[in-house]
């Protein structure tokens, strides 16, 4: 097992994304990367704190990373990566003196810094390291031809976020390459799928999500596969309303990255939850796996 | 002594915050001075006679101009003096412009300083010698770094001009980039129709020796007397014997290798002539791919080689060449493209770089001169150019212009819709920058004539969809964003400095810029000279630029050469180091500190000595605070001469 | 359309304030539109973002203010991260957002509402309450179609709590908002 890591679940994973969490739990602990939940964390504020104040949002943030200072902890990890920008660009600014100063006055006491963060793409790469996860594959994910997806601000902007190429990331393919997969190159990676603007703009997420559907159907993809909550609403509870706004008749699986591997590492089917997702992959999956005996 | 003092005004520049007036009244109390005035403009004919005829007149023995900086008028004054018959060392200048009147407008303390510094320039001379050049001889030999049109013209002027040429090129054909191009712009000559000429004048010019293959190992010397070490690289082909005929490169069984010449963009064999109309037209084996080399088994170019001209043995060869001076004209390269990865070069086989495209277009080229999209061999129909690919560009490091990119977009417009009438080209630019002869009407012929569309705005991302690839761009003048569908993506790359210049630069003592472009000795003045004596530049190692600029410089170089080379003897600088043998232990620190290897031990009655390589020492006075003895001295800046300046310093 | 008299509408306050707000220096920008042809939202913006960044250089706070563009820019980075000047302009769409807010300005209003639902679902659970969420943006903007297709999908799946998840220490996230509220009226 790894030295224990913070983790930080986000707001998300208690509903919406509730597979992502399951799944990255259940993956981290077949691989060797021990979690311990942040105790009593709260919500960063994700876009609408940064949309209406830096001092706000940073201060958000700060609470979590100091009850991860709290937990005698260095390093947190999070799935979400809304929650990581927030994380780091509070880590960021609050560089600057009197910036810190302004966050320090709005919480009951200073945040005393020393706290880093990255998403737990990272932390397996980094800190597993793609060898490990190889040797950890139970059933290869043979025959399987997956796009990788991994949204606009997951490697974006390359200063603050510190990981991977920011046009052409590759972290996500490496892994799943690992677990057998056909991974095709995707030329779509960081562009954006219409975040979070699915309830008051649906519209804006119809075409952006359709354009990132249509590309990975051109290529012949069989999944597109995700590491983020609002990317994998929108491609895959919003698929139908994409469908209507584009009069497209899409229909390709976006799981979660982890739920994939879940297969490849044998993790039982309760802790993948393929059965949370709209467009189930399970068909095409056992198909694709079956085809390549 | 008798000294004489003149304080100048430079109109208001100086007297508009300095009192001149006061300041010679006081100059006249200090020791030694026998005339004190202020004058009007000294650099001026008037200024400079008024000078001399005191010299005359007051019977001087030595001259403080308190003035500007002395890198201005310096060896103005020290030529004047001398033209009144003293020593042009028996001279000092006080600058109270730059160091005075320029920095602050209070009249009172400008007028305190000023008297300080011409206080410190009195006591300096009167602790002045007078100095002579020796003089030496030199070698009226040039050579000449690089083969491409810079290196080719300087080459031409300096052997018409009657000096002996050696002229040193890296790849095994003189043409440098020119040599590549398609056509040039703005005329649409064929780039090796009007190039080749001049490079068989260079085969054949009787005064210039070609060093093809070859790079520099190292240099030594100094002006007029370099040794320069050639690198001469093993070709493995015998090139007294080689024809040039091509039986080698017809039957070379490794045919797939990436071609140097043609930037890549199609294979070529282990063994290979670059084009037809390469000089010298030899062959060269590369050994990283060659069979016989990593294999150890082929042989077949020996085999059907007519003269037997395959050395399979051939070791790289050090010459030695002797010259008086060198000229750089090493030329530059392209930036590489993949430091860019949303546009894709290097994933994406349609997407080019200019200098590829090139290729494609040249009859000599990989595809004979038709255009063809390298994934798939199928002529293009819409071609999309991006201009400003690692220029202009503060997040790749690459701030400036590099000039000539607006130009051969528009030539390459024009020469897909000469090959592909079909064909729809469009151009992503930010500005166009044509300010040469007939350039901006070029452009605009490229968008009236050709039907060129010129988008201006700059391309976000390039990425496949089917067997197009989508260009999304900006159109900032319509303020909207616009795609296009295109079959192929030419990169108008920006121009860097050439692989190895800046390693070429510490082996010329040259210094270069933070890109590895070599310094100019001013930027507006001295193009084409260094700071280092005896070495010049032409061409893009300077700075990137067109061919007539190139050319030009290659020119302006070889007149400097032959400038140089118009007498026999050159005066060295006599501020220079010498070592007292008395005071020297011989501990040798002086020769490890100085960073020209202008000093060496020498052996005086069985003793380690160090002496002085008169023509080396640039005077910079590292080895005079080295030495603990204080054995060696700079001439005109010796210890006691500075310790005389800070006395008076001190105690005024 | 709006003719700018420089020597009169030019709004240097503004200026200086987006300069100092966002730590950017809006003179390096030579407009080659990167960050529109990069922008995914363009599509559904009534001013393109580099076009902004001209109006921000030109001192026009009002029409910069009042523009829809800001409410739409979801901060995907784009723009920031491709920049040949390297100016952050995320960072200024950001601060132009605080402005807009702080001057009462925000010509998207269901987007704001929605942001603001959000925050006061933070602000009271300490985490977000999803359909706490969805029922407060609905109530406020009017918009009651919204997400109704998506009810049927989600809910049998058992992704959406009924019911808040508070935190113990919901009160100091409520005390980093009474606050920040403070601080911005003082």
């Amino acid at each position: 097992m790894s030295e224990a890591i913070a983790y930080y679940p986000g707001c998300s994973g208690q509903g919406t994304s509730k597979e992502y969490d399951a799944s990255t739990r259940a993956v981290c602990e077949a691989v060797g990367l021990s979690l311990v939940d942040i105790p009593d964390w709260s919500c960063c504020g994700s876009t609408p704190a940064h949309t209406k104040d830096h001092t706000l949002s940073a201060a958000l943030s700060a609470r979590n990373l100091q009850l991860v200072a709290g937990m005698g902890m260095k390093l947190a990890v999070t799935p979400c990566p809304s929650c990581l920008t927030n994380l780091r660009n509070a880590t960021h600014r609050m560089e600057q003196a009197a910036f810190k100063s302004k966050v320090d006055k709005l919480l009951d006491e200073p945040y005393t810094g020393g706290v880093d963060t990255q998403s737990v793409l990272q932390a397996l790469v980094e800190i597993v390291g793609i060898d490990n996860l190889a040797a950890a594959v139970r059933t290869p994910l043979k025959g399987l031809k997956v796009a990788c997806y991994y949204g606009c601000i997951m490697n974006r902007p390359p200063e603050v976020m510190a990981f991977d190429d920011c046009e052409n990331p590759m972290a996500m393919d490496n892994i799943l390459t690992a677990m057998g997969a056909t991974v095709v190159p995707f030329p779509l990676k960081v562009e954006c799928c219409g975040a979070a603007y699915g309830m008051p703009r649906p519209d804006m997420v119809g075409r952006l999500s359709g354009k990132l559907l249509e590309a990975a159907t051109l290529l012949g993809a069989d999944m597109i596969a995700v590491a983020c909550p609002l990317c994998q609403m929108n491609l895959d509870l919003r698929q139908g309303q994409v469908n209507r706004t584009l009069g497209t008749n899409y229909r390709i699986p976006a799981p979660y990255f982890t739920q994939l591997m879940g297969v490849a590492l044998n993790i039982p089917d309760a802790q993948i939850g393929f059965d949370k997702l709209c467009v189930d992959p399970r068909p095409i999956l056992s198909k694709a796996l079956t085809g390549a005996d | 002594m008798r000294i004489g003092v003149f304080i100048c005004h430079c109109g208001s520049n100086i007297e508009g915050t300095v009192d001149t007036a006061s300041v010679a009244k006081s100059a006249l109390e200090f020791p030694e001075v026998v005339l004190a005035t202020d004058t009007m403009y000294a650099c001026s004919e008037p200024g400079q006679d008024g000078i001399i005829q005191a010299i005359k007149e007051k019977k001087l023995t030595g001259v403080v101009v308190a003035s500007c900086t002395p890198r201005m008028h310096e060896p103005t004054f020290r030529r004047a003096v001398e033209r009144a018959g003293l020593n042009r060392y028996m001279f000092e200048m006080a600058n109270i412009r730059e160091h005075v009147s320029w920095i602050g407008k209070d009249r009172e303390a400008n007028t305190n300083k000023a008297v300080d510094l011409v206080r410190i320039a009195v006591e300096k001379l009167r602790r002045d010698a007078p100095l002579a050049s020796s003089k030496f001889s030199i070698n009226k030999r040039v050579m000449i770094l690089g083969g491409g049109v810079a290196g080719i013209q300087a080459a031409l002027d300096c052997a018409d001009g009657g000096l002996s040429v050696v002229l040193v090129e890296r790849e095994s054909t003189i043409g440098g980039k020119m040599a590549k191009l398609d056509k040039t712009f703005p005329t649409v000559d064929c780039s090796s129709c009007i190039l080749g000429p001049k490079m068989v004048d260079v085969a054949q010019h009787d005064n210039i020796t070609l060093h093809a293959y070859s790079e520099v190992e190292s240099i030594s010397g100094y002006v007029g007397n370099f040794q320069v070490q050639v690198r001469k690289k093993a070709t493995y082909v015998d090139w007294s014997l080689c024809t040039g005929c091509g039986a080698c490169t017809e039957k070379c069984p490794s045919k797939k290798n990436p071609d140097k010449f043609n930037e890549k963009i199609g294979p070529t064999t282990s063994i290979n002539i670059p084009f037809p109309q390469a000089i010298p037209k030899k062959a060269v084996i590369d050994p990283t791919t060659c069979r016989q080399f990593v294999k150890g088994k082929c042989g077949v170019c020996a085999k059907v080689c007519p003269t037997g001209a395959i050395r399979y043995d051939m070791a790289d060869e050090i010459v030695t060449e002797d010259v008086g001076a060198i000229i750089a004209a090493t030329g530059y390269d392209l930036f590489d493209t993949t430091r860019i990865p949303e546009y894709g070069a290097g994933r994406y086989p349609d997407v080019i770089t200019s200098l590829q495209y090139e290729r494609l277009l040249s009859a000599s080229g990989p595809t004979g001169g038709h255009i063809q999209r390298p994934s798939d061999g199928k002529e293009p129909k819409n071609v999309v150019f991006i201009q400003c690919v690692g220029s202009r560009d503060k997040s790749l490091d690459r701030p400036y212009c590099s000039g000539f990119c607006c130009m051969y977009t528009a030539k390459q417009t024009i020469l897909t819709k000469d090959h592909i009438p079909d064909s729809q080209s469009y151009v992503f630019y930010m500005d166009i920058r044509a300010p040469g002869k007939m350039y901006d009407e070029f452009t605009r012929r490229a968008m009236e004539e050709y039907g060129a569309r010129y988008i201006r705005g700059r391309v976000a991302m390039v990425y496949p969809k089917g067997d197009k690839l989508i260009v999304r761009g900006a159109d900032t003048l319509a303020g909207t964003q616009v795609e296009i569908e295109a079959d192929l993506v030419v990169l108008a790359a920006g121009a860097e400095s050439a692989k190895g210049a800046s390693k070429l630069a510490e082996k010329l003592r040259i210094s270069y810029d933070k890109y590895g472009f070599f310094m100019e000795s001013h930027p507006k003045l001295k193009p084409v000279e260094t700071n280092t004596a005896g070495v010049y530049l032409a061409g893009s190692c300077q700075g990137p630029k067109d061919i007539p600029q190139s050319v030009g410089q290659g020119s302006a170089a070889a007149a400097k050469v032959l400038a140089l080379f118009s007498k026999d003897q050159l005066e060295s600088d006599p501020q220079i180091s010498h070592v007292d043998i008395k005071r020297c232990v011989g501990c040798g620190k002086c020769i490890m500190t100085c960073p020209f290897q202008a000093i060496k031990e020498v052996e005086f009655r069985g003793q380690k000595k160090a002496e002085v390589i008169e023509t080396i020492c640039q005077g910079c006075g590292v080895c005079t605070s080295t030495c603990p003895q204080g054995a060696i001295q700079l001439s005109h800046f010796t210890d006691n001469q500075i310790l005389a300046e800070v006395n008076a310093l001190c105690q005024s | 359309m709006n003719i700018i008299n420089f020597t009169r509408d030019y709004d240097a306050d503004f200026v200086s304030r987006v300069e100092e707000e966002s730590g950017q220096k809006v003179s390096l920008c030579y407009q080659c539109g990167n960050c529109t042809a990069g922008c995914p939202y363009t599509f559904a913006y009534d001013i393109p973002v580099s076009q902004i960044m001209r109006l921000v250089q030109a001192g026009q706070k009002k029409t910069v203010l009042s523009c829809k563009s800001i409410w739409l820019c979801a901060t995907c980075e784009s723009c920031t991260t491709r920049c040949p000047n390297n100016i952050d302009v995320a960072c200024i769409m950001d601060v132009l957002r605080h402005m807009a807010r702080r001057e009462g300005l925000a010509a998207v209003p269901h987007v704001k509402t929605f942001w603001d639902a959000f925050l006061d679902s933070v602000r009271a659970h300490g985490r977000v309450f999803e359909l706490g969420l969805t029922v407060n943006y609905v109530l406020k903007s009017g918009r009651f179609w919204t997400d109704l297709d998506l009810g049927p999908k989600i809910l049998p799946k058992g992704k959406l709590s009924m019911t808040p998840h508070d935190i113990q220490g919901k009160e100091h996230v409520a005390r980093i908002f009474e606050r920040f509220e403070r601080e911005s009226n003082s």
